[in-house]
């Protein structure tokens, strides 16, 4: 199964070194791994999607918990949560495709953001769902360039669970 | 004050309560050394970095106290990697300080560089690259409380030589600020009491005394818990001397290479309490087939060691100490006589079968043992290598000393007895410590023998020698059609060896020697070595197979029972 796990850590030079080289060196496999600063100055943010099962995942919680510069670490993958990627496709469209294509965007409530003249670039935020059928639909236009950030999560809510540590008990 | 950061160095270390660093001078410290004379802790010059690790470790491990090993940059550097391993597996509180190029020659490929903290990462608890002076005094501060605090381990603290060089005005922390680093240490009181209640229930209850407990200092708490509720111990290699092997409900090593019955006792009991053990796998086998029987109560300081290895039923996170202490009063005190009897059937049955019990001329390497733990009273630190003669350590020298035991438990370093026994006599000058090593790992770092002079260090040597690597020669011999490939093994005469260096060696050929050579050892004021030479092709018993599980164990074949290798029942 797939989790998405939220980590906070110190924002010291080779945190992301560490993080990476631990997945690495346990054998735990990571889907995708997004990073950038938290609401707290000096704390980092990271969303960690990773595949295993609940044991492998609280293995892999438990050695982010060790890693020093980790402050918090949260499984929010049961959480009712806002999961968001965003992607930047450059699609070929010259012609009549160009209309077609900023109508799907419009359904999809992407933007287009650069315009060439025989491609366009689209920006959508969503789901890893919803951003997968939007690039299924622009594929026969041809893909020329596509980046997807990964995922980033935040639990719903007034209250931020991942400002508690869900690991601290241990189990 | 100001100071500059060499001298920060050793006035922080001076705080720490650090009184010796092992180590080799190099250009990247260059300023450490210079500064060094002026504070009063002594430098003990290895004669390799690696050594200098080692030694740390055997010192943190006789002590309990933070062992401090220092090198210059590059090869150094990477020359403590097998060391800072070694203690990483096996959780001992060494800081490892290492000289770095200036900071402006960081990551230019400068002559003696090398990213030793991106090395290290893997293998130290926590690291740090400092380049500037100010940083220091925190850093200090944090590496030992890191080290020394929690699970123990390795910190590494990499300091450019222009950081110690520069002045700044010194201030030492008074404390650690760590927001992500908050040890439990004290247990869940529910999880306890439910602990206690699994316990008083059982039938047959057994339980696995690891390195956690020696590391916590709970051998009394252990060993209250033992006899309150008559609960039968199998210690890991590590938690050797946790209670003492002479106990009657101490039932000595598990695992590969355990007693027989302890591991008998593992897969029939009903009820497994493992304190500071991690379920390694030399002690479990596979997985699938380990105390079938059994529900398990996990105790140990670090959570991710809870389920990592073995499904665990209940786990309590925290310091053994804290949570015995914790778990005695809850738990009734009773007797299990039916158990007991029967896994001291077992016993006896083992005895009964020991090659010591053997009417033997030729000169056994498990004699040489039993004899220095007579000549000890057993109340030597015993500092083993890696091998044949660390099972035959482990198996017939009866531990009861805390902290009694050091060795190279989970990476398995060979040549780590020397240098670390080297330690440990630093750190316990009035006790006596013994090396048991082989031929094989006493030629990995031979060279230390110097330091042992230099330093006038009364360590009492015991080469097992055989002319092989035994233990890989062993597998080959039962697993690998006999072809010794690459074990074979050319020592020079080790005696002679010793004599070059100015210390008293012996050599003994046969068994009637061994009693007076080991005497004549102990009488020696200062070092002294003994080459044994023993029988070439002895081997460990008993021994789980490869993927066997430990329940089935490969045993001695009997001398009547010809072409016997399974059914026959030996130690």
């Amino acid at each position: 199964m797939r989790h998405t796990l939220v980590a906070l850590m110190e924002d010291k030079p080779g945190v992301l070194n560490r993080i990476s080289s631990l997945f690495r060196r346990r054998n735990f496999n990571i889907e995708s791994l997004t990073v950038g600063h938290s609401e707290t100055p000096g704390i980092s943010r990271m969303t960690i999607v990773s595949e295993g099962d609940r044991a492998i995942i609280e293995q892999v919680e438990k050695q982010l918990y060790k890693l020093v510069n980790v402050t918090k670490v949260t499984d929010v993958t049961d959480e009712p949560a806002v999961i968001r990627e965003l992607a930047l496709i450059k699609v070929t469209a010259s012609g009549a495709a160009r209309s077609e294509i900023t109508g799907l965007a419009d359904i999809f409530r992407a933007k287009v953001v650069d315009v060439a003249p025989d491609s366009l670039t689209v920006e959508i935020t969503g789901t890893e769902d919803k951003v997968d059928s939007l690039l299924g639909l622009l594929h026969p236009f041809g893909i020329r360039e596509l980046v997807r950030t990964g995922r980033v999560a935040m639990v719903r809510g007034s209250n931020g669970r991942t400002t508690q540590s869900t690991n601290s008990k241990g189990l | 004050m100001k100071l500059t950061g060499a001298h920060i160095v050793w006035e922080s270390l001076v705080r720490e309560g650090v009184e010796v660093v092992f180590g080799i001078c190099g250009g990247a410290v260059i300023h450490l050394h210079h500064a060094l004379p002026e504070y009063p802790i002594r430098h003990v010059l290895m004669r390799h970095e690696q050594a200098a690790a080692h030694a740390a470790d055997g010192y943190a491990r006789a002590t309990g106290k933070v062992g401090v090993c220092m090198a210059t940059s590059g090869p150094g550097a990477t020359n403590l990697v097998t060391g800072l391993a070694t203690a990483h597996m096996d959780s001992s509180p060494v800081v490892a300080i290492t000289g770095q190029v200036s900071s402006a020659l960081i990551g230019k490929d400068a002559f003696q560089e090398v990213d030793i903290t991106g090395i290290t990462l893997p293998i130290t608890k926590h690291n740090y690259l400092v380049t500037e002076v100010e940083a220091l005094p925190t850093v200090i501060k944090e590496a030992f409380h890191i080290a020394r605090s929690g699970r123990p381990g390795p910190v590494l603290i990499d300091i450019a030589k222009d950081a110690q060089a520069a002045g700044v005005e010194y201030e030492y922390p008074q404390e650690v600020n760590l927001p992500g680093y908050r040890p439990i240490l004290i247990g869940d009181q529910r999880q306890i009491k439910q602990a206690a209640r699994l316990i008083n229930e059982a039938q047959r209850p057994l339980i696995i005394a690891g390195h956690g407990v020696m590391l916590a200092g709970a051998e009394t708490e252990l060993r209250e818990l033992v006899e309150k509720a008559q609960i039968p111990v199998v210690n890991t290699l590590l938690g050797l001397s946790t209670i003492p092997e002479t106990h009657p409900l101490c039932l000595g090593m598990g695992g590969m290479h355990g007693e027989a019955y302890a591991n008998k006792a593992l897969q029939e009991a009903d009820l497994i309490v493992n304190i500071g053990g991690r379920f390694d796998d030399r002690l479990t086998g596979p997985v699938s087939t380990f105390v079938p029987e059994a529900k398990i109560i996990h105790i140990d300081v670090d959570p991710a060691e809870i389920g990592k290895n073995v499904r665990v039923d209940l786990p309590i996170v925290g310091d053994a100490k804290n949570v015995l202490q914790d778990l005695v009063p809850l738990v009734e005190p009773t007797s299990h006589p039916d158990w007991t009897s029967k896994i001291n059937e077992w016993r006896a049955e083992s005895a009964e079968r020991d090659i010591l019990e053997q009417e033997t001329d030729a000169l056994i390497p498990q004699y040489v043992v039993r004899h220095i733990w007579h000549a000890t009273g057993g109340n030597a630190i015993m500092v083993s290598d890696v091998g044949q003669n660390q099972m035959w350590e482990a198996q017939y020298f009866l531990h009861h000393k805390p902290r009694g035991l050091l060795s190279s438990g989970g990476l398995g370093t060979m040549g780590f007895a020397l240098p670390a026994a080297i330690g440990a006599q630093m750190g316990k000058p009035e006790e006596i410590v013994w090396v048991t090593v082989g031929d094989g790992g006493f030629q990995m770092n031979i060279q230390e023998l110097a330091t042992v002079v230099q330093e006038k260090l009364p360590l009492k040597m015991a080469i097992l020698n055989n002319g092989f690597l035994g233990m890989v020669r062993q597998w080959q011999q039962l697993f690998f059609e006999g072809r010794y490939s690459g074990t074979p093994l050319l020592g020079p005469d080790f005696a002679k060896v010793a004599e070059a260096y100015g210390i008293p060696g012996f050599t003994v050929r046969e068994k009637s020697q061994v009693i007076p050579a080991i005497e004549q050892a102990l009488a020696t004021d200062g070092p002294a070595l003994i080459n044994f030479i023993v029988e070439q092709e002895e081997n460990v018993y008993p021994m789980v197979a490869p993927g066997g599980s430990i329940g089935n164990m490969l045993r001695r074949p009997q001398p009547e029972g010809v072409g016997e290798q399974k059914g026959g029942d030996s130690k």
